[in-house]
């Protein structure tokens, strides 16, 4: 089979690229021809940007590409990440994306990893080997990590992300520009516990109670922690009593097993709830709804589903649904009261009736359609009740999979900035960074607007070693808490090393014995003051992530209390200031960011721990709706605003 | 009043080979799941829109690939192709739809081999190919048709095509673009456009009156805004230079130059402008930069599609009415060009 090599369009394409950089012509384009084609590349993502990204790389003549996805191919995919075909639905994203570029690039080199990108194989020296690292990823986390290995391997990184029609690509050069975390980043939104279990205003409250509280409480791991029944009166019913009326009895009859759920939950907690005066002072009551005010006193009969309906039709536990059964077609349709609990009913009984096996240990999952309707019923009862209004089971699934909306186009156009970028650093051409803003509406004109990189941040403590500053109460906060809330949650570690002067209270790895192991775990159940080397107000901590080469200091101050409302996690991590660049303007690029940081698609809204401290993590300088609430009518999800308004900005050289 | 638009015979028979709804109400299961994250960002009602829409697209390179690409991936109803242009080694640049195999592209042309590629990407559009010269056809050919795209043509195809849509009762999109070096161009003629904007909770209805393309490519030089960029003027030289020797897109070198640069210096004197209206440093890119810049063709046939879309489905201010990008400044602005600047 004859085929084309492409060596041959080696002399056109050097008289097109040189002008991308305005070169002087023919000796300096023989330099970028062979900058693109030394090149080692390597791809963090091979969804949505990374199919864009793949193709265009090989079209513009790279040809030594690593590829890294964890991922499997779904149908919700292949809208825009059209190297994938229906038939490659469940395989591995990287593979197949390599497979199909090559179908139209036969002789380059492709290589595919089927693989976190935080596994331990993808270390410093792996990262060494590149000349630029270029990131098509969905989360905040593997974002923070790859950025950390890029600082420590001294390679450039090529950042970007896409949110519907707004883009961004950032280039990040250590030493010469900021690293991807000097500007600080919204983590995703998290609620207060009371306001999920007792006092929800928003219909993503009611959700979050219906996927992390009801459906976990039925469905998922009964030894969990679960707040359903937590009330703000301490006072009410046992847990004894609330158990009994979770638990099954095998030859309970399902819809009734169902109604006396259905009444405990927006029944009977709802009075309960009722009976604190204090709460509703300033609060809108909730109403009590009982399932034999909404629904006829039995459904066997009106759609003939029974306890007993034999799988006939061969239902896998992923086509089981209870909206045919209702006659329900549409998704994008409002329920009413009464179909929302014809559905909770319904899919409830079909939990039991078809998936007995997997009771005990489901976790939500937004392509289960059963667990979705479920939880949109649940959720919108809630609503009902708490007069919030109620949403169709499309809307629902998007707030409950936090799920990312998504298109071709603005991948394609992000994947070509991204090229675009990934040469002039080939090239180091520092003067020509940019990072560049692709905009739904034209601002002074510009729908894609580059913009100049900023130096590093000089208190970033990431790049720049700055120290940190925590106050924390060192005689009741443990050991567990400082490792969970501070060091993996706000500092991003993923396998923490903490030491105390020559003292080490802390590690993770595989190397470790089990003395070691049961040392550790002894400590994290101390509170600071009564570890081994005790950690006191004035103590200084390093915590240090290995495969990261991120190393902090902390100092510790001591506090006694903290506010309930304001400083629920018990402790303050402060320090590091926004770069001064974006000070008083981080409304500015900070929405930019934050617009396309919400392609967080980790899991959703939800509660940040079990316990009752929780804080509301946004941004002070800005409000911004996470919520992925898309009706017809809205036209922008998030306003962006013109970061050229920014007044004052140091710029890179 | 909108026309039918394809012959109902044909649909018929089309629609019943691919299982598709026939009332072209309700999306289907199907589309619904394939569609949701971009029904997420404009809602079923566009999407719906966007299935009965049909596009014609008339010059097939780079920079159009992608663009087929992301309206296939979007949902359209039908993609019509046109480029009697045959399948060789230059064509594969940039062209990730035609596989490197020549004994699978030998004797067929462009749009034959794009067509068997694009159906691939979203086996519910109906992608086909139309044969022939595209200014030879009549008013009535384009009447099938919701939009007209048109790469790479000359001056007196873009002017015909346009005024030919501009005739038809229904209105009919027009675009046309043009990519070459790292620079592209985007027009846009919708006529008189009425569409739903959202201003502060409220929905707006606007109106955005767009000039033709001749009037777009004649408007004098002297009252356009001095910010306004320079490949406006620099794509106007070289139409007239391709009219005047009879080339084609790309059909071009250095050795053109001074042709080149005295066209320049004549309509800028035409237009009393100096000649620094105009840099040469560009106009030599753009002869000498006879094949597309992959990303450059990633990005504009990105922002085209967008167009397109907003356009049949009705949603979204459209842009109003060139676009143009360069890699070398990075910027992609729109400029709204008409003759209200000597009003």
């Amino acid at each position: 089979m004859k085929s084309f090599h492409f060596s041959n369009l080696t002399n056109l394409r050097c008289i097109a690229y040189c002008s991308v950089l305005s070169l002087p012509p023919p000796m300096d384009q023989q330099q970028q021809q062979s900058a693109i084609q030394g090149a080692k590349v390597l791809m963090v993502g091979a969804g949505g940007i990374g199919c864009e990204l793949l193709k265009t790389l090989a079209l513009s003549g790279f040809h030594d590409i690593h590829i890294i996805d964890m991922d499997t191919i779904e149908v919700s995919n292949l809208n825009r990440q059209f190297l994938f075909r229906r038939s490659h639905v469940g395989q591995s994203k990287a593979k197949v994306a390599r497979d199909a570029v090559l179908r139209f690039r036969p002789h380059i080199n492709i290589r595919s990893y089927h693989a976190n990108v935080k596994n331990p194989e993808f270390d410093v020296d792996f990262f060494k080997q590149f000349d630029v690292v270029l990131n098509g990823l969905d989360n905040l986390d593997a974002r923070r990590h790859v950025n950390r290995l890029c600082l420590a391997a001294d390679v450039p990184l090529v950042e970007s992300g896409t949110t519907g029609f707004l883009g961004q690509v950032t280039v990040h050069v250590k030493g010469k520009t900021e690293c991807y975390e000097c500007q600080t980043k919204p983590t995703p939104k998290t609620y207060p516990v009371c306001t999920i279990t007792s006092t929800p205003t928003k219909f993503v409250h009611c959700i979050v109670w219906a996927k992390e509280l009801l459906f976990a409480k039925l469905f998922g791991d009964k030894n969990q922690d679960n707040d359903l029944n937590v009330r703000a009166n301490k006072a009410a019913s046992s847990s004894k009593e609330t158990e009994d009326v979770f638990e099954r009895a095998d030859d309970e009859d399902i819809e009734q097993y169902g109604r006396k759920i259905y009444d405990h939950v927006f029944g009977y907690n709802i009075e309960a709830a009722l009976s604190n005066e204090e709460t509703w002072k300033n609060r809108r009551r909730p109403r009590p709804i009982y399932s034999k005010d909404v629904l006829p006193e039995s459904l066997t009969q009106k759609n003939g589903s029974t306890q007993n309906c034999s799988a006939t039709d061969g239902d896998d536990s992923t086509t089981v649904s209870a909206m045919p059964l209702l006659g329900l077609k549409n998704p994008q349709e409002l329920w009413g009261l009464t179909q929302n609990s014809l559905v909770f009913i319904e899919a409830l009984k079909l939990f039991f009736a078809k998936r007995k096996k997997e009771i005990g240990h489901l976790t939500f999952d937004k392509d289960d359609q059963l667990a979705v309707e479920f939880v949109t019923a649940a959720a919108n009862i809630r609503a009902e009740s708490f007069g919030i209004p109620l949403h169709s089971l499309f809307e629902a699934k998007g707030i409950a999979g936090n799920i990312v909306h998504a298109v071709a186009t603005t991948n394609a156009i992000v994947a070509g900035l991204i090229v675009i970028e990934a040469i002039k650093v080939l090239k180091k051409d520092a003067d020509k960074y940019r990072m560049t803003y692709c905009l739904e509406h034209p601002s002074r004109k510009m729908l894609l607007m580059p913009v100049e990189p900023f130096e590093p941040n000089p208190s970033c403590y990431v790049c720049s070693k700055t120290p940190l500053v925590l106050e924390i109460n060192t005689q009741k906060s443990k050991l567990r808490d400082l490792v969970d809330k501070i060091v993996k949650a706000k500092l991003g570690m993923n396998l923490p090393l903490i030491m105390h002067g020559a003292s080490l209270l802390y590690e993770v790895g595989d190397d470790l014995d089990d003395i070691m192991v049961a040392n550790y775990n002894a400590n994290l159940e101390k509170s600071l003051s009564e570890l081994p080397s005790p950690v006191i107000n004035g103590s200084i901590l390093t915590v240090e992530d290995l495969q990261q080469e991120l190393s902090c200091k902390i100092n510790v101050k001591h506090r006694e209390e903290f506010d309930e409302e304001k400083e629920p996690e018990g402790m303050v991590l402060s320090g590091w200031t926004q770069s001064p660049a974006t000070n008083g303007e981080s409304a500015s690029t900070s929405n930019n960011e934050s617009a396309v940081d919400v392609t967080e698609s980790s899991s959703g809204p939800e509660i940040a721990s079990k316990k009752r401290k929780l804080s509301e993590t946004q941004p002070e300088n800005h409000k911004r709706e996470t919520e992925n609430v898309e009706s017809e009518d809205d036209d922008d999800l998030v306003e962006i605003e013109n970061p050229m308004t920014v007044s004052k900005k140091k710029r890179v050289a | 009043m909108k026309k039918n638009s394809l012959d109902k015979e044909v649909l018929l028979s089309r629609f019943s080979r691919l299982n598709l709804r026939m009332d072209g109400e309700e999306l289907t299961e199907q589309e619904t799941a394939l569609y949701d994250r971009q029904i997420r960002v404009w809602g079923a009602n566009a999407q719906r829109r966007l299935t009965k829409s049909h596009i014609l697209v008339s010059g097939i390179k780079g920079t159009v690939a992608e663009f087929c690409k992301n309206i296939v991936l979007a949902g359209v109803g039908s993609v019509t192709l046109m480029d009697d242009s045959l399948v060789n080694e230059e064509a594969l640049n940039a062209n990730f739809l035609i596989p490197p195999d020549e004994n699978a592209y030998r004797g067929k042309t462009v749009a034959e081999i794009c067509c068997d590629s694009l159906k691939d990407f979203n086996p519910m559009v109906l992608v086909s190919v139309e044969k022939g010269d595209l200014s030879a056809r009549s008013t009535e050919f384009f009447e099938k048709f919701d939009v007209v795209v048109i790469g790479y043509g000359s001056l007196a195809t873009k002017k015909a095509v346009n005024e030919k849509c501009r005739k038809l009762s229904k209105r009919v999109a027009f675009y046309t673009v043009d990519c070459r070096d790292s620079c592209g161009e985007i027009f846009v003629d919708l006529q008189d456009y009425k569409y739903t904007k959202k201003k502060l909770e409220e929905k707006v209805e606007c109106e955005l009156n767009f000039p033709s393309f001749q009037e777009a490519v004649s408007v004098p030089w002297k009252p356009i805004p001095r910010r306004t960029a320079k490949l406006y003027f620099a794509m106007r030289v070289i139409e007239v230079f391709e009219e005047n020797e009879g080339r084609k897109h790309g059909e071009c070198s250095l050795l053109d130059l001074p042709t080149v640069l005295e066209i320049k210096k004549k309509l800028c004197e035409a237009n009393t402008v100096s000649e620094s209206h105009v840099p040469d440093s560009l106009l030599e890119r753009l002869i000498t930069g006879t094949i597309e810049f992959p990303p450059a063709c990633a990005i504009v046939g990105g922002i085209l599609a967008q167009e397109v879309i907003k356009a049949v489905s009705g949603k979204g201010e459209p842009l109003k009415n060139f676009f143009y990008y360069d890699a070398q400044d990075g910027k992609g602005v729109m400029e709204n060009i008409s003759n209200s600047f000597t009003s």
